[in-house]
């Protein structure tokens, strides 16, 4: 396992991370804003420190590409109403405890006798049910198309153990409905995309061919370490120049262009397309995915029924403008004031993959 | 299994022998607590020696000292699921915890006492390794548990044992080490790899998802120390970087001190497995705890005769220079990253949580 380690070693390189960026530096002519999708690609870049490194001509503006972030506030009370519940087994993915519905979190759920608990696989929670017979576990599903074969392969065991006490409360969120949505926007500043590279691993690139062309603009599936970011920007700010609007691969090593089939095919037979609130933006039509109507047995929104939610946002939280890219964190009134880690007043401040959270961690103004 | 004391005569709340687990009677302060302290602690904590009967304990400052410099004291409370991790267990942690705690105020640790709350069901047998390791640990730190003290609960109120632990220590006169001491100029060392006890307590919950042969590195801190004082009277902190990891230490240290710490993330050790637990779990090392590493914050003149003797203390031998301390921006830690930029290196918010992709 110690290769693992070994693995990213020269993807943190100082010196040919410096390499790339000679090079973009004598490429870049004029201003370019650029966005990184995903939220583990702007933790990388602000924990490398690399936004300092890049010539000024480069502005990164970030993505909403975290899973926590977008999902809607009316999915985190039904998950904490749910949860509350005597007699059910909630489980996570850890960084989904911290985030503020309306009342409370999953962790004050905990507190007040709720039982809560963090998985790091959606398989452990069917384990949990399969050891808890006489307990309904739920499972909170959410993420981009990431999460999704694994989500979904959860709900295929269930099924085949038999299991009448597992369910999934499903916030599946996809990528390129929301690529549609932050260019057709007036607003919209972004010229180039760095695709998120965990994303295009299940799902390959060929659904993004027909983004680049209609919007013009270039999109290049990069990766995570600080070389993959790199070479990430490089290849956007070369199309940019040369003014072409190619979708590009700078993460072969994991990515191919068609994704895993394997994984694309456990996704639709679990689930179908749906629209989706996404935290902070908006309705986007069929951006997500739900479950088919023939499992939804395994249905927590129809399991448990839960009436009358009410939900009411922080007035002073602008998270859907900084998961536009339209707004710094740094630019928020309540950044590092009101709204910090301890007492997020929105998900982007609490999640490791939130923009907010980044840059209190990596760069709070003194 | 080893041969178990057999508990004797009238107990209470039942009238059975409870010699193979805890029960409630074990902590009702009647006979059955007098037997377990005369049969399982004393043989195994005070070397055979009977005890006083009192609940309290009189030290006397060794010889040499005489009535010159100060007493160092530290409470701690040691809980840890699993009890028995690869590397060490509850007792050796409770016993190195409270002696690294009053060693770090430069003070030789002297006497320990030990709070021990049971829950019912608890196999006397564990129960027993436990007071064995705690012994060892004592034995190797050169310290005496000289009184205790024990509860039992029921079933369900504790997670099987804890234990609490407080020290008492002797700083010599003229001795001024402490969080508050760190001056702009100095160095900042560490004694070896980091994060090795917390993911080794992770893998041994079983909940990691993979093997992995980390080893936790609980030690008693206060030889290692000895020596680098020999070597470097003038240290100005020493810390163990425990729970929230160096990253929290080194702030803790920033903010005591009113300074900035700035160290290099290339030269902060980690040994190859524990880094590869951290990037799959979305962990970062910086933030794991430790229970046997030491950080000396000491002038730069002195830097290379105590990481000298670190190295040649088994507890230091991968000890390393991390960083320097600046006067600017004051109460920060900047971290220098490997490709070339900076960041703050902020204290751990809450809980650790494992990232979702």
């Amino acid at each position: 396992m110690s290769d693992i380690a070994r693995l990213t070693d020269d993807f943190r390189d100082g010196s040919l991370v410096q390499g790339v960026i000679d090079e973009i530096r004598r490429t870049v002519t004029r201003p370019w804003v650029m966005m990184e999708i995903c939220g583990g690609q702007t933790h990388s870049i602000l924990q490398s420190g690399l936004d300092q490194l890049l010539p000024p001509e480069i502005e990164l503006v970030h993505g909403p590409g975290c899973p926590v972030c977008v999902t809607s506030l009316e999915l985190i009370d039904r998950a904490l109403a749910i949860a509350r519940q005597p007699g059910v087994i909630f489980c996570s993915f850890g960084d989904m405890l911290r985030v503020p519905g309306s009342q409370g979190d999953l962790f004050s759920i905990r507190a007040a006798g709720g039982q809560v608990k963090v998985v790091y696989s959606p398989l452990d929670a069917v384990r949990i049910a399969q050891q808890n017979p006489d307990k309904q576990v739920v499972f909170f599903a959410i993420g981009f198309e990431t999460t999704a074969p694994a989500n979904a392969a959860s709900v295929l065991q269930a099924q085949a153990l038999g299991l009448k006490n597992y369910s999934v409360l499903v916030s599946q969120v996809c990528v390129p409905p929301a690529m549609h949505a932050i260019l057709s926007s007036p607003q919209r500043r972004v010229q180039g995309f760095l695709a998120a590279g965990h994303v295009c691993t299940v799902m390959g690139y060929w659904e993004y061919k027909p983004i680049a062309q209609q919007y013009h603009i270039p999109i290049v599936v990069t990766g995570f370490e600080p070389l993959d970011l790199v070479q990430g920007i490089l290849m956007t700010v070369q199309q940019l120049e040369k003014g072409t609007c190619e979708v590009q691969n700078a993460y072969p090593r994991l990515v191919t262009e068609e994704g895993n089939r394997a994984a694309q095919a456990i996704i639709q037979k679990v689930f179908e397309p749906c629209d989706r609130n996404w935290r902070g933006i908006g309705m986007i039509p069929m951006s997500g995915w739900g479950l088919r109507p023939e499992l939804s047995d395994f249905d927590a929104e129809q399991r448990f029924e839960v009436a009358g939610i009410q939900t009411q946002e922080s007035p002073l939280c602008m998270a859907g403008l900084v998961l536009q890219g339209l707004k710094k964190p740094s630019e928020c009134p309540a950044f590092g004031t009101l709204c910090t880690p301890q007492n997020p007043l929105g998900a982007p401040m609490v999640s490791s993959e939130g923009a907010c959270a980044a840059y209190f961690r990596y760069h709070r103004p003194d | 299994m080893t041969q178990l004391p057999n508990f004797e005569g009238p107990v209470c709340p039942m009238p059975l022998q409870h010699n193979e687990t805890i029960v409630i009677g074990h902590g009702s302060g009647g006979r059955m607590t007098h037997d377990l302290i005369q049969k399982v602690f004393l043989p195994r904590l005070s070397g055979g020696q009977p005890g006083s009967g009192n609940d309290f304990a009189g030290a006397g400052l060794p010889a040499p000292a005489g009535l010159n410099g100060r007493l160092a004291v530290s409470t701690d409370s040691h809980i840890v699921k699993p009890l028995f991790f690869p590397g060490g267990d509850i007792g050796r942690l409770a016993v190195c915890g409270t002696v690294n705690d009053v060693s770090m105020s430069g003070a030789t640790p002297l006497y320990l006492t030990a709070g021990f709350i049971l829950e019912e069901g608890l196999p006397m047998a564990t129960l027993e390794k436990v007071l064995i390791s705690m012994q060892d640990a004592a034995a190797e730190a050169g310290v005496q548990i000289i009184a205790g003290d024990t509860k039992v609960v029921e079933k369900g109120a504790a997670d099987g044992l804890f234990i609490n632990t407080a020290g008492i220590g002797w700083i010599p006169a003229g001795q001024s080490i402490g969080g508050e001491m760190a001056r702009p100029g100095d160095v900042v060392l560490i004694s070896g790899n980091l994060g090795d006890h917390g993911i080794a307590v992770l893998a041994a919950r079983g909940e990691l998802g993979f093997e992995t042969d980390v080893q936790s590195d609980v030690a008693p801190l206060n030889g290692l120390i000895q020596t680098v004082l020999e070597a470097a009277p003038q240290v100005h902190v020493l810390r163990d970087p425990t729970r929230g990891g160096l990253a929290t230490t080194l702030n803790e240290i920033a903010h005591q001190s009113n300074v900035n710490i700035t160290i290099e993330e290339k030269r902060i050790p980690v040994q190859p497995a524990v880094r590869a637990a951290s990037e799959m779990l979305g962990f970062d090392p910086l933030y794991i705890a430790n229970e046997g590493k030491l950080i000396v914050i000491v002038p730069a003149e002195q830097a290379e005769a105590a990481l000298a003797a670190m190295r040649g203390h088994p507890y230091g031998r991968n000890a390393v220079r991390i960083g320097e301390v600046k006067a600017a921006p004051e109460r920060r830690v900047l971290l220098h990253t490997l490709i070339g930029g900076h960041r703050i290196l902020d204290m751990l918010a809450g809980e650790m949580l494992p990232r979702i992709c």
